[in-house]
C-alpha cells in the first residue's frame, strides 16, 4: 500500500518530542501479559543460565506517599554485564533489560548477575547499579532511580551518588538480605522518599 | 552515530505533580528531581530489532476465530528523532479498548461489553523509513472516577524504547476533534498547547482504504538528536 504523506515538519513549534502519558492501571494484558497468556517481550529473568557472574536476585516493593503499596506498577531494568558492557549483541543469555509487573502488594523482583564498574563520566568509574524506570498508573511520566548495592566500595567514589544529598543517599542502596538476594524499596513520595532523576 | 539528548526537550512533558489527575497526588515525588548526566547507562537501551514479532501482532482484527465490533481504523505513521530523522527496526507496543470502551484488563469494572474477538494488544516494529502500520478498532471512551462524570477521550496507549533509556516513552495517542479533550486532566496535563496537539492523530485520506477503513497518521518524536552539528539546515 502507498500512501502519501507530508515531509516531516522538523523546525518550528509543531516540531518536538511526543510527551509522555501515564501508562494507566490497564496495561498488563500488553506489556506483562504472563496471566493472559500473551507472549511477553522481556520478564524478570535478565541473566539465563550460564551467564557469567555474580548471581544475584533483587526484591524490592513500591508504595505511595501514605506507604500503600502500588499494586498497578511496572518496573523496568536496565543493566551492564560483571564486565561492566552493556549488551548489544553477543552475550548470550543475557540481555541487560528486565520487566516486572508489580504485585497486589506492590511487590517486584529481578533474577540477575551483578554488574561489573563501568565507564562514568570524565574519565572515571561507575559503581555497579542497575538503571531503573518506574511506571504506574498517577505517574504521567516515568519515574528514574538507580539501584546501587550496599558494601560495594566502589560506592564511595561514584559520581551519580555524589550528587544526591549525603542524607538521600542510602534509598539508592540496595540491602543484603540473605545469601545473593538484595531488597530495595522504591517510596515515590514523602518519608524516605526514593531519589528520582531527571535525565 | 552518536545521539545527544537536549534537557530542554523535557519540556513537553507534563509534571508529575499535576493534582486535577487524583491518582497522582500520592504517587508524584514531592522533591525535586535530581538531575543525572548521561552516562553509558543512559545513552545505551534494550534493542529490540529482531525480537519475535508477528505479522498478525500488528492487525489487531485478525487475532480470534470472528471479526471485532467497532469501526475498523488504521493508525500508521514514523517514529523519528528531534532532528526529523526516522528511527528504524524500533519497537512500538500498543494496547487499548474496544470499540466499547472496555479493556480487557481483569481490574476494568466498566459496565461495557467485552468482545470476544478483540484483546487490543499489538506490537509492531518500525521499518527503514521508521514508519509502522497497526489495523485495529477505535476504542471508545469510558468513564472512570477522576471526578465526577469523568471520562477519558478515545485514545491508545503507546510504548516505544528508541535508541536508549533516554528515549524511552510511553504515551496515548488521540483521536482529532475529541469533545471529551478539555475534560481530561491526562490530557491537559501536557500545559504547551504545541505539545498536546503532538499527541493528537491526524486523519489522512491516504492512509484510508476505500470500502474498508478509516485511517490515521501518529508520527511519535523521541528524544535524540544528531550529536554532529548539521552543516546545512535541512531542506525538505
Ligand atoms: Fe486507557
Amino acid at each position: 500500500m502507498i500512501t502519501e504523506t507530508q515531509a516531516p515538519q522538523v523546525t518550528g513549534p509543531d516540531f518536538g518530542i511526543t510527551p509522555s502519558q501515564t501508562i494507566g492501571p490497564f496495561f498488563a494484558y500488553a506489556l506483562t501479559p504472563r496471566a493472559y497468556g500473551g507472549p511477553e517481550l522481556a520478564t524478570e529473568q535478565v541473566a539465563g543460565d550460564g551467564v557469567e557472574g555474580e548471581r544475584i536476585r533483587i526484591e524490592g516493593h513500591v508504595y505511595d506517599g501514605d506507604g500503600v503499596a502500588v499494586s498497578d506498577a511496572m518496573i523496568e531494568i536496565w543493566q551492564a554485564d560483571a564486565q561492566g558492557r552493556f549488551n548489544t549483541s553477543g552475550n548470550a543469555g543475557f540481555s541487560g533489560f528486565g520487566r516486572a509487573e508489580a504485585t497486589a502488594e506492590g511487590a517486584f523482583y529481578f533474577e540477575t548477575i551483578r554488574p561489573g564498574a563501568l565507564p562514568g563520566p570524565g574519565g572515571g568509574l561507575q559503581a555497579p547499579h542497575l538503571s531503573v524506570s518506574v511506571f504506574a498508573r498517577g505517574l504521567l511520566v516515568q519515574l528514574a532511580t538507580r539501584i546501587y548495592f550496599e558494601g560495594d566500595p566502589g560506592n564511595a567514589d561514584d559520581p551519580v551518588l555524589a550528587l544526591v544529598p549525603a542524607e538521600r543517599r542510602d534509598t539508592l542502596i540496595a540491602k543484603r538480605d540473605g545469601a545473593g538476594i538484595f531488597r530495595f524499596v522504591i517510596r515515590l513520595q514523602g518519608e524516605g522518599e526514593t531519589v528520582f532523576f531527571a535525565a | 552515530m552518536s545521539l545527544i539528548y537536549p534537557r530542554d526537550s523535557l519540556k513537553a512533558h507534563p509534571l508529575n505533580a499535576s493534582p486535577a489527575y487524583g491518582s497522582t497526588q500520592k504517587r508524584a515525588p514531592s522533591k525535586p528531581l535530581i538531575l543525572l548526566p548521561h552516562t553509558l547507562s543512559e545513552t545505551t537501551g534494550p534493542v529490540f530489532g529482531h525480537v519475535g514479532v508477528a505479522a498478525g501482532d500488528s492487525d489487531l482484527t485478525r487475532q480470534h476465530d470472528g471479526e471485532p465490533l467497532g469501526e475498523r481504523i488504521i493508525v500508521s505513521g514514523r517514529v523519528l528523532d528531534e532532528d526529523g530523522r526516522p528511527v528504524p527496526h524500533t519497537l512500538v507496543e500498543i494496547w487499548q479498548a474496544n470499540a466499547g470502551g472496555r479493556y480487557v484488563h481483569v481490574r476494568d469494572q466498566h459496565p461495557a461489553p467485552l468482545d470476544p474477538n478483540f484483546t487490543g494488544a499489538g506490537r509492531a516494529l518500525t521499518d527503514a523509513e521508521g514508519r509502522y502500520r497497526f489495523v485495529t478498532i477505535k476504542p471508545g471512551a469510558y468513564p472512570w472516577r477522576n471526578h465526577h462524570n469523568a471520562w477519558r477521550p478515545a485514545h491508545i496507549h503507546f510504548s516505544l524504547f528508541g535508541p536508549s533509556f533516554l528515549s524511552r516513552v510511553i504515551t496515548q495517542m488521540y483521536f482529532p476533534g475529541d469533545p471529551l479533550f478539555k475534560y481530561d486532566p491526562i490530557f491537559q496535563s501536557v500545559t504547551d498547547e504545541n505539545a498536546r496537539e503532538r499527541l493528537v492523530s491526524r486523519f489522512d485520506l491516504g492512509t484510508t482504504e476505500p470500502e474498508w477503513a478509516l485511517g490515521y497518521q501518529f508520527d511519535i518524536v523521541l528524544r535524540g538528536r544528531n550529536a554532529t552539528p548539521l552543516e546545512e539546515p535541512h531542506d525538505h
